[in-house]
């Protein structure tokens, strides 16, 4: 039933990003739509992690960057092609997200919070000092289109249908996993991971599988951020980031895989409407911050959501 | 200069940060161990009381003393108000929405002063308390701020440690560390001394402020690392515990120093996280920290 919900909401998504061009179609537009695809991804990959597993990162903006830089410095500094070298930039990816992990999350709460925000802050400095290869502080330039099999996507409104196809793909796979097995064991690990391991829920292998797949789906956007924009530089990828990227979980909701898209779409273009207010912004944050985790504590979507759905989900 | 003489020069310049480093983590131990709270926000009292410092500095006739003792009332108001605006609406406080809602804090703090007509996203520098001749031992200098910084960090620590081992209120407080239900049974209001604590971190974080400044400058935006490092220097010391804090800042700064000097400065800022992942993947208790074993 829930399921059936799921496909007509994923159809009528689809039906929407496919004729949205049609009504905004001038570059500015489509730019920010594709930057809220972008965050989408990424705010999915992190709602796993959070939401579901309940696994803190203050640390998520350096898988985006890590694929960033990776995608940018193969095809520019190597002439990798596009898609060879988003491949590889998942597979480094991949396997510092391992690496990280591993002993990571076997730490709580604040513990956890620390390790990967300490993590995303040793990513970014590297960023800026390792000059020799990421073109330091100013930034990474002249990364070239993407294309795939001959196709180049060398307009807005080609690479706007790119992104928003795989944003779709990365929210039915997500959809697919937390109402698998997989994530009927992240929610009771998130209610009681010793009640889990007792019942035979193999804790440390699933955090770590939702926090390399959270880790991928940043590298995804990550190499398409990298290919769209043209230009990298470190400070897209720093600690402001991974709190913003927290943000539009926390706005969305926790645990709510279309609170992520509401949560990117807020946060991408309140800046934009707060143009006039220009520098206000920052202080708009943390009173969203705020204000939504004291009072609105499951956020903006998900009551209404679980309403939809019937209440199916405890 | 032989290399013992800049060992000790970069001693000395460690020690010194350490100090600054020490302070903040103390703040932030304070509040953790009376009520399990991190608070992000601790870095944004440091930058308070640096701003406000210079602004009370510049009014004419103002003895720098003054200044000093109103910069740390107006952080320790500003700390009173985190905990009773920010901290005590909160419906589910676990871990997670909590360090949401104290970033949330700092970068709404951050904001205002960044926004505020005194302000601004300018960079001010103050005098040194006592001029800028240096000291030397050996071949290696010390200002006289440096001085001060150590001085005034030993003399506090002195306070507290008198504070929790001698009066009622700082007793108080380490029962409801232990464990607050108990407490408020024994009639010690913790929600008292939980205003206390972030009164005590604010006044913490203001002095950090206000004595690192001369040998800086002051900005909106020096609160960010500030923070982040003392916090480090706190889990590297051991969460929770008072000498560790201490003993996690000056080794922070020391290793910083020594990294910077003998390593590259332009990996300054990672030392203090690479300690940090080393000390949490390793020993995550800390230098001084007891473990999980007195918390259940």
């Amino acid at each position: 039933m829930s399921s059936r919900i799921h496909i007509t909401a994923v159809l009528v998504l689809s039906g929407v990003m496919l004729c949205l061009p049609l009504l905004l179609n001038n570059d500015y537009y489509l730019s920010v739509l594709i930057i809220i695809g972008l965050n989408t991804i990424l705010a999915l990959g992190l709602n796993l992690l959070m939401g579901y597993a309940g696994q803190i990162s203050l640390g998520h903006a350096a898988f985006f960057g890590l694929g960033a830089y990776t995608s940018g410095i193969l095809t520019t500094s190597y002439g990798v092609h596009p898609i060879a070298a988003l491949v590889i930039a998942l597979g480094v990816v991949g396997i510092v997200a391992l690496v990280v992990g591993v002993p990571s999350l076997r730490l709580k709460g604040y513990f956890l919070a620390m390790a990967t925000l300490g993590f995303g802050i040793i990513v970014n400095i590297l960023f800026k000092e390792m000059s020799f290869i990421t073109q330091g502080p100013s930034g990474f330039r002249g990364i070239p289109e993407l294309s795939a099999f001959g196709f180049v996507f060398d307009t807005d409104l080609k690479y706007y249908y790119l992104v928003w196809a795989s944003t779709i793909v990365i929210l039915m796979l997500s959809a697919n996993i937390i109402n698998s097995r997989i994530g009927r064991a992240l929610r009771a690990i998130h209610t009681s991971e010793a009640a889990a391991g007792s019942l035979g829920v193999n804790i440390q292998s699933y955090k770590l599988a939702i926090f390399i797949l959270s880790a991928l789906y940043a590298s995804l956007a990550g190499s398409l951020y990298a290919h769209f924009i043209g230009f990298i530089s470190p400070s897209s990828f720093g600690f402001h980031f991974s709190i913003v990227l927290v943000t539009m979980v926390v706005v969305g909701g926790m645990a709510s895989i279309w609170g992520a898209i509401f949560g990117a779409s807020v946060l991408t273009l309140l800046p934009e409407f707060l143009m006039a207010l220009e520098d206000y912004e920052i202080v708009v944050y943390g009173l969203i911050l705020m204000l939504i985790m004291i009072f609105l504590p499951e956020g903006l979507t998900r009551g209404v959501i679980e309403r939809i759905k019937g209440r199916r989900v405890g | 200069m032989t290399i013992f003489d800049k060992l000790l020069q970069f001693f000395i310049g460690g020690i010194t940060n350490g100090s600054i480093y020490a302070m903040v983590a103390l703040g932030f131990t304070i509040v953790y161990h009376t009520t399990e709270i991190i608070n992000f926000a601790q870095g944004e009292f440091v930058m308070l009381g640096a701003l406000l410092m210079v602004s009370f500095s510049l009014i004419p006739g103002m003895p720098l003393a003054c200044a000093f003792v109103l910069a740390v009332l107006g952080v320790t108001v500003v700390g009173i108000l985190v905990n009773l605006l920010v901290i005590r609406p909160v419906r589910n406080p676990n871990h997670i929405s909590l360090i949401i809602i104290t970033i949330g804090a700092s970068i709404f703090i951050r904001g205002i002063a960044m926004q505020s007509w005194a302000w601004g996203k300018g960079e001010y520098a103050s005098t040194p308390f006592s001029g800028e001749t240096p000291i030397l031992i050996g071949n290696a200098a010390m200002t006289p701020q440096a001085i001060w910084i150590i001085g005034i960090t030993l003399t506090i620590l002195m306070l507290l440690h008198f504070f929790f081992e001698n009066t009622i209120t700082g007793k108080g407080m380490r029962a409801c560390a232990v464990n607050p239900r108990a407490a408020s049974l024994m009639g010690i209001k913790v929600s008292r001394m939980v205003v206390i604590t972030f009164a005590l971190s604010g006044m913490l974080g203001a002095v950090a402020g206000i004595i690192i400044t001369p040998t800086t400058t002051a900005s909106y935006k020096m609160g960010v690392m500030l923070g982040l490092k003392g916090f480090c220097a706190a889990i590297i010391g051991g969460l929770g515990s008072i000498p560790g804090a201490i003993i996690g800042g000056f080794v922070l700064g020391v290793l910083e120093s020594m990294g910077a000097g003998l390593i590259s400065s332009a990996y300054k800022d990672a030392i203090a996280f690479v300690a940090l992942l080393v000390v949490l993947f390793v020993r995550p208790s800390g230098i001084l920290g007891i473990g999980d074993i007195k918390r259940v």
